[in-house]
Parts: structure tokens; sequence; C-alpha cells
């Protein structure tokens, strides 16, 4: 594997593969000294062109953890506006001798051009409404491990709720799911869903709620009710929160995820501290594990047995 | 006297096709027959395999001139003109400053006249720097020369204002040419509204957008009796419209371009930007459209919106980078490699059709026979050859073709009787 850009352009055998690994690192992570040498003199770009702290401490623990070297170029959009273009950009840090960029940039397919610029491994970050490989394959590490599964997801019912049309982490978590063979049902209006819905779709969020293994709830963001996708918060909140009602009606093994960061009172109106299906917590904690996973398989080479027993000396 | 004189094609023009030479003096055809004798001193034109067409006019081009001359300037655009065998070009009016007035237009003319590649015909905005606001002065602009008023890189989009333009322009010899884009419904939109845009994330370009506008028009000219010409059609529904208009006897006319009948959505799964056009490339199912389309006459006219970027701009992030293509030099080999029609049609298509529509039917697009204005082409129509971004004349080398074999290749075109391209080889 050269790139992780998108889940569907690695296929559901890399996943599996990524999925497995990413227990390695968690065991690494449970260590005293969570740090291996597997990365030693490779040298990762963090190039945030959106701000999105905790993805980008995310990558940053993950690479150090591996004893990667990392820099991190957060780029304004005033620097864009100064005149560099972003193929300028990337050759200029390319040339300081990159093994792999991290690139989040509020443009969809910005990975996919900026390929076409360095021989360096791309890992998508999260582009535009489009792609978010390594938090959908977090959520889907997360869903495995919370219902002690292995291999694939066969069967697993989900349901993925909020503005599907512009979440770059919709579009990716869909893929992987159904890639490990996932039952996802999307719940929006249809205003929030694509033109063509990657899944069955409903708007009747207490239709599926107690027939669900997963409830996945996605970021709600206020700047959607200029556009007049949904009359109203309180109306959305209405339709598509996870209320006490709703909670109640949730099987008692079913998971609550969120990518974060949370509207509390417009998509959870619960604490999540008192579901006990919530995850929320364990999603970021695997988070640095899945990147470990990722940077591991493109950087050390695809198919190496991995040797992460040794410890990082001082 | 000396003459040019081409030799060894067969003729192709709205009177038919025949193994013919033709024989060019002071800017005229003065004789058209089989085996015509080369005179000491006559320039001939070896045209053994070739077609010697009217030339091809161009009824939509964004020649950048004046304001972006870093993309392309008239004589650039002029030369990938002759190059791609047309003998005149339609100057879209989104110039900077915009061709509303006479000193713009009689600018365009002037450059375009200077550089002696082709007629530069500048089109005059429908509204006052293309705002939507107030009409052009339509009369003044047709006093110099303009026939074809549009705000193209935008529709018109007040009805009442467009009525307004049908109504005043009854009596004055000019078209409207509308570039067809409800704007509320494509605020943001990078790329058609279907599948390929909903797994790439990327805002969509509803095909109601266009087919909206196209209704509204021609209803407009059935109400007002004014003359409508549609640019760049893109999807089915829009040929189904003016199919029927033209089937109720109303005076609309429509135009395809290249990339519409050769090009799908799909090309943009690789988010290249070269790919990014208004309209934008739609399904297979709108592509079979076009082409039938064309096939039976409902499009009068293919034409290129050829439209240069430098490419840096084509290298931004598709939402941000400009939409256009260039097409000049590559429209005559997509029309040949993609059309399953008679080669007359494409040629119809390319030469006598839309010089109608222009209002040049006078100069370009004339039967070969002695008397005509010697505006000619002469092509290849089964050259295979593929294209090559760094080999085009023009500027800017933003073609969606690159890489690609392309059918039919210009080998001469004579504008105003003089050779300006010989064996694909521009004379100037």
């Amino acid at each position: 594997m050269k790139h992780l850009r998108s889940i569907a352009e690695i296929g559901p055998d890399a996943v599996v593969r990524l999925l497995d690994l990413t227990d390695h690192m968690a065991e690494i992570n449970r260590r005293n000294n969570p740090r291996v040498p597997a990365l030693r003199g490779k040298t990762i770009c963090n190039l945030f062109f959106e701000d999105s702290t905790r993805t980008r401490l995310s990558f940053e623990t993950a690479a150090k953890r591996l004893s990667a070297d990392v820099m991190t170029f957060t780029v304004g959009t005033s620097s864009v506006n100064k005149g560099e273009s972003l193929r300028d950009t990337i050759e200029t840090v390319a040339a300081m001798g990159v093994d792999a960029f991290v690139i989040r940039h509020p443009a969809s397919g910005v990975p996919w051009q900026v390929s076409r610029w360095t021989t360096a491994s791309i890992i998508n970050g999260g582009d535009g409404w489009h792609a978010h490989p390594t938090q959908a394959l977090l959520d889907a590490y997360t869903v495995r491990q919370a219902l002690g599964r292995t291999g694939g997801l066969d069967g697993v019912r989900i349901a993925v709720v909020g503005d599907i049309k512009h979440s770059r982490v919709a579009r990716s978590d869909v893929e992987v799911f159904q890639a490990l063979g996932a039952d996802v049902t999307l719940v929006a209006p249809a205003t929030l869903l694509p033109p063509v819905a990657p899944a069955p779709a409903t708007d009747r969020l207490d239709d599926v709620i107690d027939k669900i293994d997963v409830l996945y709830l996605l970021r709600m963001q206020r700047e959607r009710m200029h556009e007049a996708l949904v009359p109203s918060l309180r109306e959305y909140s209405t339709r598509f929160a996870l209320t006490p009602e709703r909670a109640r009606r949730l099987p008692d093994h079913a998971l609550v995820m969120h990518p974060g960061p949370m509207n509390r009172g417009v998509e959870m109106m619960v604490d999540p501290a008192e579901l006990p299906g919530a995850v929320i917590a364990q999603q970021v904690t695997n988070g640095v594990a899945v990147r470990m996973a990722v940077l591991f398989d493109l950087l050390a080479g695809a198919g190496s047995a991995p040797d992460l027993t040794a410890e990082e000396r001082p | 006297m000396t003459s040019v004189l081409i030799s060894g094609g067969r003729v192709l023009d709205q009177t038919g096709e025949r193994a013919a030479d033709v024989r060019i003096e002071s800017g005229r055809v003065v004789e058209v027959g089989a085996g015509l004798a080369a005179g000491d001193g006559d320039d001939v034109l070896d045209a053994t395999g070739c077609v010697v067409t009217p030339g091809f006019v161009d009824l939509h081009v964004h020649l950048r001139e004046p304001g972006r001359e870093d993309a392309e300037t008239i004589e650039s655009g002029s030369r990938a003109a002759a190059l791609g065998g047309f003998t005149a070009v339609v100057a879209m009016p989104n110039t900077e400053p915009a061709q509303d007035s006479r000193g713009v237009v009689e600018f365009v003319r002037a450059q375009g006249a200077a550089a002696g590649l082709c007629e530069v015909l500048p089109a005059g905005c429908i509204t006052v720097g293309r705002a939507g606001m107030v009409l052009a002065p339509f009369a003044e602009l047709v006093d110099a020369g303009v026939r074809v008023f549009t705000d193209d890189g935008n529709g018109v989009q007040d009805p009442l204002l467009m009525r307004r333009a049908m109504e005043y322009s009854l009596g004055l010899d000019m078209v409207l040419a509308q570039h067809c884009e409800v704007a509320r419904l494509t605020e943001g939109a990078v790329m058609h509204e279907g599948l390929c845009c909903s797994e790439l994330g990327v805002p969509g370009w509803p095909a109601l957008a266009e087919e909206l506008m196209v209704h509204r028009d021609i209803e407009l000219a059935r109400l007002t009796g004014a003359r409508v010409h549609l640019l760049h059609l893109s999807t089915a529904g829009s040929v189904d419209l003016v199919r029927a208009a033209k089937a109720d006897g109303l005076a609309v006319t429509a135009e395809a371009a290249p990339h519409h009948f050769a090009l799908t959505e799909e090309e943009l799964r690789g988010y290249d930007a070269r790919f990014k056009v208004n309209p934008p490339l739609r399904t297979k199912a709108d592509v079979d459209a076009i082409k039938a389309g064309l096939a039976d006459g409902t499009i009068d006219a293919i034409a290129t919106d050829h439209a240069p970027h430098p490419a840096d701009e084509k290298e931004r992030p598709l939402s941000e980078a400009p939409p256009g293509m260039v097409g000049l030099e590559t429209a005559l080999g997509v029309a040949l490699a993609e059309l399953d029609v008679p080669l007359a049609d494409v040629v119809a298509a390319l030469s006598w059709k839309p010089a109608a529509i222009a209002g040049v039917a006078d100069r370009h697009g004339r039967p070969i026979a002695p008397g005509e204005p010697a505006n000619l082409t002469v092509f290849d129509p089964g050259a295979i050859w593929p294209v090559r971004p760094a080999d085009l004349a023009s500027r800017s080398h933003n073609t969606p073709f690159a890489g690609r074999d392309l059918r039919g290749r210009v080998r001469h075109t004579i504008f105003q009787g003089e050779p300006v391209v010989r064996a694909g080889v521009a004379q100037k």
C-alpha cells in the first residue's frame, strides 16, 4: 500500500490487515513506555490546511510512538492568499525529505492532486466532504473491539444519523462498515443526503432506534441552518437527536458513537457519560493506535512482519 | 496572375461532394474543377486524401483579451483557431473590461485583424458589465458590427430583463445567445449532480439548472418572436426541449461542445480540474442525447467553448479551479472520432450552420464556387493523431484530450485567400 486516501481505494483485505495491526499497536500503547523504534529515520509531515487539533495531535502522537520525525505545518488560508500555490507548498516541503504527508484540506480531492506532485506516501487526514479514512478505521476498530468481534462486522446493524451529505466521516464510515459486511442504514432528511445515497436511507430515527447494534451520530453544523437544509436546530433535534426517550429504546448492547466535537443539546441530548453503550472516549484512544498501524503499514513496507517488540532506548 | 491552387482533394460543401481542385485569386475562389493546371509561380497546396470545405466558424470562444493575456491573447487564440480550421470565431464578451461598448468591441475586432489568422467577431454583452441589471446598448453595438449578444459565463437570471432584451432585439440584426444556468441552483457546484459527485463529496450542478432556463427562453422566444441561440447544451432534457421548440417552428438554434459529446462525469474521479467545465461533463445518457441531437439537426452547431486557463489555476483544488477547456485545435478531431454521422453533417455543424447563426453567411461557410470569398479548410478526415498539450498553439494547454488519439486533422486553412496554415503549420 502506497497511500491511504480513501477506504474504497484500499479494499476490504487491507482494512482487515490494518485493524489486525492496530491490535499490536494498542498493545504498545498499554506499555509503560509506549514507544518503539519501528519508523526511526522516517520523516512524516502533517500538513493541515484546516484547523483540527484532535486529528493533528492524534497523528503526531502516533508518529512519535513509532519514533518517526514529525514536522507539522498548519497553513492558514492567508498563506494561500499570499500567492503560494498548493503545488509549490508540497514541492517545497517534499524537497526537505519527507516519507509521508498527512494532509487535511477543506477541498475534496486534494490528496489525489498532491500525489501527482510528490513520491511520498499520502495519508488523507480529511478532505472536504469527501473522505476521512483514518477516522473510518478507528471507528471500525472501536466497533470490532466493543462488540468482541474478530475479522469483519458481518450482520452488525449500524445507523449513521445526521448530515451525511456534507460529512467526510459519513462517506468513509459507510465505506468501511460495508466493506466489513455490516448492515448500514442512513438516517437523515433528504436535504442532508447526497444526490445518490451510498446506503438505504430513512428519515425516521424512531423506526430504527430499537433495531440497531451501533448508533453513530454525526455533528450537526450550525451553518446548515442558513442553507435551508433543515428548518431549525430545534426541529432537527426533535427528529434526529439522541434524546432520553430514544436512549431508553436502544438495545442494551448497542454502542453510541460520535466523531467529535459533539454538539450537546443538538444531536446529543443526553449526557454520554450516563450511556452504558457510549464508546466515544475509546474512539479517541483507538485513533492513536489506528494511525500507528497506518503509518507502519505505509512506511515499514506492506507485508513485513511487524517486529514491534523492541523498546525505544534513550 | 499568381494564384493559390488547392490540388488533389475532394470538395465538400452544401451543394455536395466531388473531386475537384480549387483556384484562388485576390481573396476569392475563381475556378473549381478536376485537373486544374498549376501556372508558373502558383502556390500549390497538396490536398491529396483531404476534403476541401468552407472554413469553420466557432460560435463560442474565449480569447481572454483584454484582461487575461496570461491565459490567451487574440493573436494566440486566432492561431489556435486557424490550426483548428476556423476562419471565423465569435469572441465571448467576458473580458476585462467586458465587451459592452463600441470601444471594446472595436478593439477586439482590430486585434483580430492585426493577427490576420481568422476573423474575430466580438460578441456583445446582453447586460452592462454582464451584471444582469441593465441592457447593453444593442443598437450601438449592432452598428459596430456585433451580431451575437450574450452574457456567457453568466445566464441572464431575471426573466423580465430577458423578455425585454428579446423584445428590444426584434428590429435589430442580432441574435441573443443564452448561457443556460439558473445560478441559484448551482452555487458552489463543481461537477454534474449525480452518482460521481455523491461519491467524490463535491457540490453538484443539476441538469435542471440548465433545463429550466432553456425552457424559459424557449417560451420567451415563443412569446416575443425573438431569435434565440442556446449555448453549450449539455443535458438530454435540453435536447428534448429544443427539438420540441423547433417542431413548433420557433427561431431557436443550439450548439454543443465537443467535450459534451465525448466525455462524462467519470473523468473527474481523479480530481483533475482539467475536466472541470461549465456546464459540467455529464452522464453517458446525456452524451448519447447530444450526439442524437447533432445527428438529427436539433443541435445546429459544434462550438468549442474554448476556455484557456493557466496551468497553475487548473492545479488548484477542484472546488477552486476555474472551469473551462481549450478546444479550438481538437474540435474537428474529436467530432470525427466521436460522431457517427455523415462527414457532410459534421462539416455543416462546423461551418455553414454556425456561419448563419453568427450573421456572417455572406463571407463564411459559403459554397465553394467561382466568385465566393476564399475562406476554406482542407483536412485529412482519416488522420489519427495524439493530442500533446505542449504542441498546442493556444497560450494555455488545459485540454481534456491530452494523450488521446483523435481522428481528422487540418492540413491547410485559407483565410481571405491566404494560406494561414500550411501542412499543419501556422504561417504567422
